[in-house]
């Protein structure tokens, strides 16, 4: 294969081919990192589950957006309590506790959401707590009282008792600084949550997490269902490269070896196959495929089949057999069946490696088109319903109307990965298609 | 041993291969299934080529020489008759004696270059044949591409071992070609025009190593050319062909010293002859072009074109063989009973 290995020595000359290289070795290290550093299991969880997702704000921007802007935007903060802050005083039958959480806001901006996680520890008997909301200028807000159970989340924002007593959300009211006229501002400073509880059993305790819930989240922001877009991002890489990869090797091996058998025997054979691909030409694969997945399944691993199934009898089978024609009468063809190389070995090894490097940079640049006939399949809610991928992330954003919200990072992450994907196989297989296709360089 | 000495035994030599009534006609087909008729590309040949022999097939282009080559070598199945090689009938062989009998016959093409695959270097086009005839030991692979490679005089071996087709001239590539034909320890080597997509100066070099290669392994070498001049030189017997059939059969000297087919006259006068006196003269040569294999003319085939020919007779009646003096054979009417010659 001195042809292919000579080749790809000359892809150092080629600028664009650097490029092209360099942005698949990125792909293909996030790739690595994203299936390493998130298992697949937690990956699915992650996109799937619910446990995180409810420390995580809706639709937060990511945290780049920070440095456009004038005013800052908060991420989200959590304060614990602290067990040795605690005072507690004894009373006959039951304890009294004070806790105190404070946390240091330094934004104008208010921030998305105000919750208390609490957890508390009895056997029967429900503690009792109430809290009161201290402003650094010395105000004291009362947030009111409750009992809870084990793990509870008290949902500050969403206490409509306490917004209609406040005349505002109350994460903005809580927040707001008095002195500012007309559009309300935050007033930084240091807050604090003061929760007095009553616990009514010698073995109780409890604690709490003042969580207050960010404008940006992460390199990708969040959607809203609370995810983490990163992941999926991270994820969608390995996917669509699989997916990509996998499916162009399917259809080009198949391809190549069924129209270099037709080719090789000739007679009804290479009527057959002539005749199925003109059948499968006409064909119309997408709503096929779409088809497939309102009718049986959108699994990823199923459409790649189909993809695949029906890459098979594709043009490349005319143009493999156009090339493959002229080689069947070789001389030195002829001299190996004299020397007795059977068919398959003929096919394998003599007929195939001839066209092999010409074929080459159409391979490189038909991944990056499975690749977006993937993202184009989730985009129309053919997704896989597992997976996170580039094209789902789309999906959702679309189905929330993300850019008339103005939740544009949600849209622009996927589609800036999957040009690069596009950018960087066409860079190489442009290249490529240089150095195997000489005829071309002259243009 | 010479040339002289090996004619002299060759009442002795036992018969390699012999072909008896052999066709191989071609189907012509309109619209993937109508039989619209047959390329009599070899239409009724017998010869036989004993052991130690060098033979020459000449003719011009379309006479159904390499049609032959290719039947001798089973790559065309022939139409009708036999071809009988160490006694064994091909139309009767099964796989196995199929793989058996392409080892025992090597096969030398006319353009070196398009008969080496281009993406093999020399040591993987040699090991091939190795490979696919049961040489599973690849010391013993690496030893006889060596021994192929020495033996064609590529020297030193290890250069050339990595090089690939395009690497070596046409030279170079002819005695790989010839290197493969002879791997398999064949004891006929059938070669097509092996010199004829030659430099001039390299075509004697490579005559000259196909005849040493012959007289060393004691091969039947099968030589088919469309040039008498180099045959001269070279092999012992001529057959001449026209039109798909063997017209003519004779030692080296008999054939060029006392022609008798009016076809093989015509042959011979067009050999260039570097004579200053040939700038007055003009030589007499048959005018027309060789009949189509289609529908050859009735009778003798040459009648069209022939200066001599029998009106009412080399028309109608195809002329038998007649054998005279020393095996010189030879298909024309003139001849027929002795008379003529």
């Amino acid at each position: 294969m001195s042809a292919l290995a000579d080749g790809l020595v000359q892809l150092r000359r080629y600028p664009s081919a650097v490029a092209g290289i360099a942005i698949i070795a990125a792909l293909l290290a996030v790739a690595a990192w994203a299936v390493i550093a998130i298992p697949y299991g937690s990956a699915l969880e992650l996109w799937r589950g619910g446990a995180q997702w409810q420390q995580h704000p809706v639709n937060a921007r990511p945290a780049w957006v920070n440095w456009f802007r004038a005013s800052s935007l908060p991420a989200t903060q959590r304060v614990a309590s602290d067990p040795a802050t605690v005072e507690v005083e004894e009373y006959p039958g039951a304890r009294r506790l004070v806790i105190p959480i404070e946390l240091d806001y330094d934004h104008r901006e208010f921030p998305s959401e105000l919750n208390v996680f609490v957890d508390a520890a009895y056997l029967e008997l429900e503690p009792f707590l109430r809290m009161t909301w201290h402003t650094p200028d010395g105000r004291a807000i009362p947030l009111g009282g409750r009992r809870v159970s084990r793990d509870e989340r008290i949902s500050i924002s969403q206490d409509l008792a306490l917004e209609r007593r406040l005349g505002a959300l109350p994460h903005v009211a809580l927040f707001a600084d008095p002195a500012v006229e007309g559009r309300p501002r935050a007033l930084p400073g240091r807050y604090r949550l003061e929760i007095e509880a009553v616990v009514f059993e010698p073995e109780s305790t409890l604690g709490a997490t003042l969580v207050s819930y960010g404008r940006v989240h992460g390199l990708a922001g969040t959607d809203h269902q609370r995810r983490d877009l990163l992941v999926a991002l991270l994820w969608g890489t390995p996917v669509a490269l699989a997916f990509g990869l996998i499916a162009a090797v399917g259809t080009t091996l198949t391809t190549l070896f069924i129209a270099a058998a037709g080719v090789w025997f000739g007679g009804w054979l290479d009527a057959f196959i002539q005749r199925i691909t003109e059948v499968n030409m006409i064909l119309p694969v997408l709503p096929i495929l779409v088809m497939v997945g309102t009718l049986y399944s959108t699994s990823i691993w199923l459409m790649l089949g189909v993809v695949v199934a029906f890459g098979i009898f594709s043009a490349s089978i005319k143009m493999y057999r156009a090339m493959l024609l002229p080689i069947r009468e070789a001389p030195y063809i002829e001299a190996a069946r004299a020397y007795g190389v059977g068919n398959t070995r003929m096919i394998l090894r003599y007929m195939i490696p001839r066209i092999l490097p010409v074929l080459i940079p159409g391979f490189v640049t038909l991944i990056p088109s499975f690749v977006f006939l993937e993202a184009s399949l989730a985009v129309l809610g053919l997704g896989d319903p597992e997976l996170p991928t580039w094209g789902k992330v789309m999906n959702d954003a679309q189905s929330e109307s993300a850019l008339y919200h103005g939740y544009y990072y949600w849209v622009v992450g996927p589609a800036v990965l999957l040009m690069l994907t596009g950018l960087g196989f066409a860079m190489l297989g442009f290249a490529l298609d240089r150095i195997f296709n000489p005829r071309l360089r002259m243009i | 041993m010479n040339v002289q000495a090996s004619v002299t035994q060759a009442g002795a030599r036992e018969v390699v291969l012999s072909a008896e009534d052999l066709h191989t006609w071609f189907e012509l087909k309109r619209w993937g299934m109508l039989r619209i008729g047959h390329v009599r590309a070899v239409d009724g040949v017998d010869f036989a080529l004993e052991r130690g022999e060098t033979v020459a097939f000449v003719g011009e282009s379309g006479c159904g020489k390499s049609s032959l080559a290719r039947t001798l070598l089973g790559l065309h199945k022939p139409t009708r008759g036999r071809v009988i090689f160490e006694g064994q009938d091909l139309g009767a062989l099964d796989a196995a004696g199929w793989r058996a009998h392409r080892a025992r016959v090597g096969y030398v093409q006319q353009d070196p270059y398009g008969a080496l695959a281009p993406f093999m270097d020399v040591r993987r086009i040699l090991a091939e044949p190795l490979i696919v005839n049961g040489v599973n030991d690849a010391a013993e692979r690496d030893r006889r591409i060596r021994a192929a490679l020495e033996e064609v005089r590529l020297l030193p071996v290890e250069e050339f071992l990595g090089k690939f087709p395009h690497m070596l001239s046409g030279g170079q590539q002819q005695r790989v070609v010839i290197a493969r034909a002879l791997i398999l320890a064949p004891t006929l080597v059938i070669a097509d025009e092996p010199v004829s997509m030659l430099d001039a100066s390299v075509r004697v070099e490579i005559l000259r190593l196909l005849r040493d290669l012959q007289r060393a392994r004691n091969l039947t070498l099968a030589f088919i050319t469309h040039d008498l001049s180099t045959v001269r030189y070279f092999a012992e017997r001529i057959f001449v062909m026209y039109a798909g059939r063997i017209i003519e059969q004779a030692s080296v000297d008999a054939l060029l010293d006392t022609p008798l087919h009016p076809y093989t006259r015509a042959l011979l006068a067009a050999i260039p002859d570097p004579d200053p006196d040939n700038a007055t003269h003009y030589k007499e040569i048959p005018g027309g072009e060789p009949p189509s294999l289609l529908s050859p003319p009735p009778g003798c085939r040459f009648h069209p074109r022939c200066p001599v020919a029998i009106a009412g007779r080399c028309e109608r009646e195809d002329p038998p063989e007649t054998t005279l003096a020393d095996g010189h054979r030879v298909a024309c009417w003139l001849h027929v009973g002795g008379e003529g010659a």
